[in-house]
């Protein structure tokens, strides 16, 4: 797991063509701020971040704006050799919208840049210092056993430190960034070390503690990389070939999570801390989806190892909520299926109580992020959306590019991890204020009105580069087919259920038209996702008996090309009409208007809320989308009259 | 893996790492020959190389390296 920091991987992967990308960002015209942002949010390898900063500063240089980025000046003191990871700094900064200046004096010269008044660091005025020092920049000796010097030692560091602050303050008054100190690896005693006064391990521990309470007293600010230094462990931290060769004091291999968490903090000290988690229910919050498997098919129980993964989402959820974090909630799904585990599921440790927001319909989510926003007040900058589905989170970041989405991994075991590695609500201080604000927003908030849809949606679907594939039953497809026949419960027309022996039936009567559906796009296979049934009625009418989709691939306009497919079928088989019914359930509200959206007329309909829909043949024009078609295994006319 | 191979990704690492696509790669290539070839781009691009090949390298080795021929041949007893 040390790659998920390793490797930024809640970002997404860089573009194959990133050098070209950076290259072109020298000829934007007019403000190039947002071109640079757009770049700096994908997961960026050291060479990547070096190309990147070249290109703000070459930009800088030549005059050029770099709106609507935030400008910061940073000076960084350290005693080790910071020229690797300042233009990380630069390009990570950039990606929470920050155009770093960095100044730094030369190789170790901390204490003469701090304490002078005129110097290079406080003559340029930065709006911050960054004392990226490390363990060897202190005056440490081993005292061992002796309570008294190992405790003089530690006042010694925290006395050179206190100094630099106040020399700092004096020259320039800027915020002092003060990093905890990654302890050595190589231990004197083995675990005593931790325990025996005066060892290394015992005085930076001390001075940690120590250095942690003088910032948070003085209104500097914490930067803990020893706590990040032993979450991707501190072996490979501390790289010695690179200490020896020249004085790197960690491992080329965290660079770029060292840049993120600098640039978080000073983010944070900007305000540009994210203050909404928006979450997606089916799959996130749960394992399961509510609308097919019901309350007792979503799995969230404790023991049971998927519905803990998706509690530890919850408990995560709900452990940021009461620090100040607003909670929303956005689902495909219809509003009283959703809110049913959070009234009547004894495991949910989320209840409606804790949700500001709560948008549960089947328009598209940047649609509805929107509303949140509106509804909270709050810019989709200062928002987080977290959802287990690909395209969701690709169609999100598209459209709302402010939103901050992160990748997640297959395993929902590392959601909850994968979330806090992020950052995004990164704080430099904690105000008893910030315990109510979740609540202020709370009653604040009605429930969100949907006016507008966000454009662009088509020329995303586009982008995802479809293919669908119709074939008719077949043996490969039976189980699968059986399988969704008995679960689907919302986009189902008829919720008819079939046992595998009767679909195999109908995969062998020619008098039956039978299609399985399958969905690939740029993210990966869909696997099957639609099945059709239509059997013969009077003369040239095709029956619908079953029309079900999988409610992952909603509003990608499957639907409308699954009646071009069927209708292409209908020429070859003489054809002239298609009926369709709807037959409604407390499950398949979703699907109400399925046949009015293809065009079909309504012929009948019953106190039971049951009706009936017709086409003709001829004159059907049926929407397309922008997708591959692949149509394979069907009987030729021929073959149909032969058999 | 044979040096016509190596040659081939190193061309693409110093593409990355110098930020230029117009070096020419040859075993006579020497740090005096490429703009922006310091100490610091020379550790980078050996990380670089590093991690592309899998590989480790001490810094003795990395000091004893006279052109781009000797980082072939290191790779190469390596890789």
């Amino acid at each position: 797991m040390k790659s998920l920091y390793s490797e930024l991987e809640w970002l997404p992967r860089a573009p194959e063509d990133f050098s070209a990308r950076v290259k072109a960002l020298l000829s934007v015209e007019g403000k190039a701020g947002s071109e640079f942002q757009s770049l700096a949010l994908h997961a960026l390898d050291l060479n990547q971040l070096t190309k990147l900063a070249k290109a703000l500063v070459k930009a800088r240089s030549e005059g050029k704006s770099l709106e609507p980025l935030t400008q910061f000046r940073l000076a960084v003191l350290s005693n080790s050799t910071i020229d690797m990871i300042v233009p990380a700094l630069v390009a990570s900064a950039v990606r929470y919208g920050i155009a770093l200046e960095v100044i730094r004096p030369s190789y170790d010269q901390v204490a003469q840049e701090a304490l002078t008044p005129g110097s290079k660091v406080n003559s340029s005025k930065p709006d911050a210092v960054l004392f990226a020092l490390d363990y060897r920049a202190l005056p440490l000796r081993l005292s061992l056993g002796d309570t008294e010097a190992a405790a003089a030692s530690v006042q010694g560091a925290i006395g050179y430190i206190e100094a630099l602050r106040n020399g700092i303050k004096a020259g320039s008054n800027a915020v002092c960034i003060f990093q905890t100190f990654a302890p050595p690896v190589e231990t004197l005693f083995g675990s005593l070390d931790r325990a025996l006064p005066g060892t290394l391990r015992h005085l930076i521990d001390g001075i940690n503690r120590q250095l942690a309470e003088l910032a948070i007293g003085s209104g500097d600010v914490l930067l803990d990389v020893a706590a990040l230094a032993e979450t991707v462990g501190l072996a490979d931290w501390h790289n010695t070939p690179l200490w020896n060769l020249g004085k790197f004091s960690f491992s080329d291999e965290f660079i770029p999570l060292y840049g993120d968490h600098v640039s978080r903090t000073v983010a944070a000290l900007r305000g540009k801390s994210r203050k909404a988690l928006i979450l997606d229910l089916d799959n996130t919050v749960w394992g399961g989806v509510i609308g097919d498997d019901g309350l007792e098919g979503i799995q969230i129980a404790q023991g049971d190892a998927r519905g803990e993964a998706h509690l530890a989402v919850q408990r995560m959820a709900l452990d940021l909520r009461q620090r100040g974090i607003v909670l929303a909630v956005s689902s495909k799904n219809t509003d009283e299926v959703a809110r049913e585990p959070f009234e009547k599921h004894p495991e949910m440790l989320l209840k409606l109580d804790h949700i500001a927001v709560f948008q549960a319909n089947w328009n598209d989510k940047a649609t509805n992020i929107q509303a949140i926003a509106e509804e909270l007040s709050l810019g989709l900058d200062a928002m987080v959306f977290l959802d287990d589905n690909p395209v969701e989170r690709g169609l999100v970041r598209k459209l709302l590019p402010q939103m901050a989405v992160p990748e997640l991994p297959e395993e929902p075991d590392y959601y909850a991890r994968t979330l806090a590695a992020a950052g995004y609500f990164e704080a430099t201080a904690f105000a008893t204020e910030d315990l109510k604000r979740a609540g202020f927003y709370q009653d604040n908030a009605k429930r969100a009105s949907l006016q507008k849809q966000v454009d662009g949606v088509d020329a995303y679907l586009a982008s995802l580069d479809m293919t669908i594939t119709f074939q008719p039953f077949d043996a490969t497809g039976r189980a699968r087919i059986v399988q969704l026949i008995n679960k689907s419960n919302q986009y189902n027309l008829t919720t008819r259920r079939y046992t595998g022996p009767e679909i195999a039936e109908a995969e062998n009567d020619v008098a039956v038209f039978t299609l399985q559906v399958r969905l690939a796009d740029i993210f990966g296979d869909n696997g099957m996702i639609s099945v059709v049934i239509c059997r013969p009625g009077d003369a040239g009418v095709w029956e619908i008996d079953t029309w079900l989709m999988s409610c992952r691939v909603l509003g990608r306009k499957v639907e409308h090309m699954v009646l071009g497919e069927i209708l292409n079928h209908t020429h070859l088989a003489g054809i002239r009409k298609l009926v369709g019914m709807y037959r409604p359930t407390d499950r398949n509200k979703l699907v109400l208007d399925h046949y009015a959206r293809l065009g079909f007329a309504k012929v009948s309909e019953d106190e039971s809320g049951l009706t009936r829909w017709e086409l003709a043949v001829a004159g059907a024009k049926p929407e397309s989308a922008p997708m591959n078609v692949v149509s394979q295994g069907f009987a030729t006319a021929r073959e149909n009259i032969v058999a | 893996m044979d040096e016509q191979e190596i040659y081939e990704r190193l061309t693409k690492i110093f593409e990355d790492v110098f930020d230029e696509d117009a070096i020419k790669i040859t075993p006579e290539l020497t740090a005096k020959d490429v703009d922006g070839w310091d100490s610091l781009t020379h550790i980078r691009l050996m990380l670089t190389v590093e991690k592309a090949f899998k590989v480790k390298f001490s810094a003795s080795e990395i000091g004893k390296l006279e052109n781009v021929g000797d980082l072939v041949k290191l790779v190469k007893s390596r890789a």
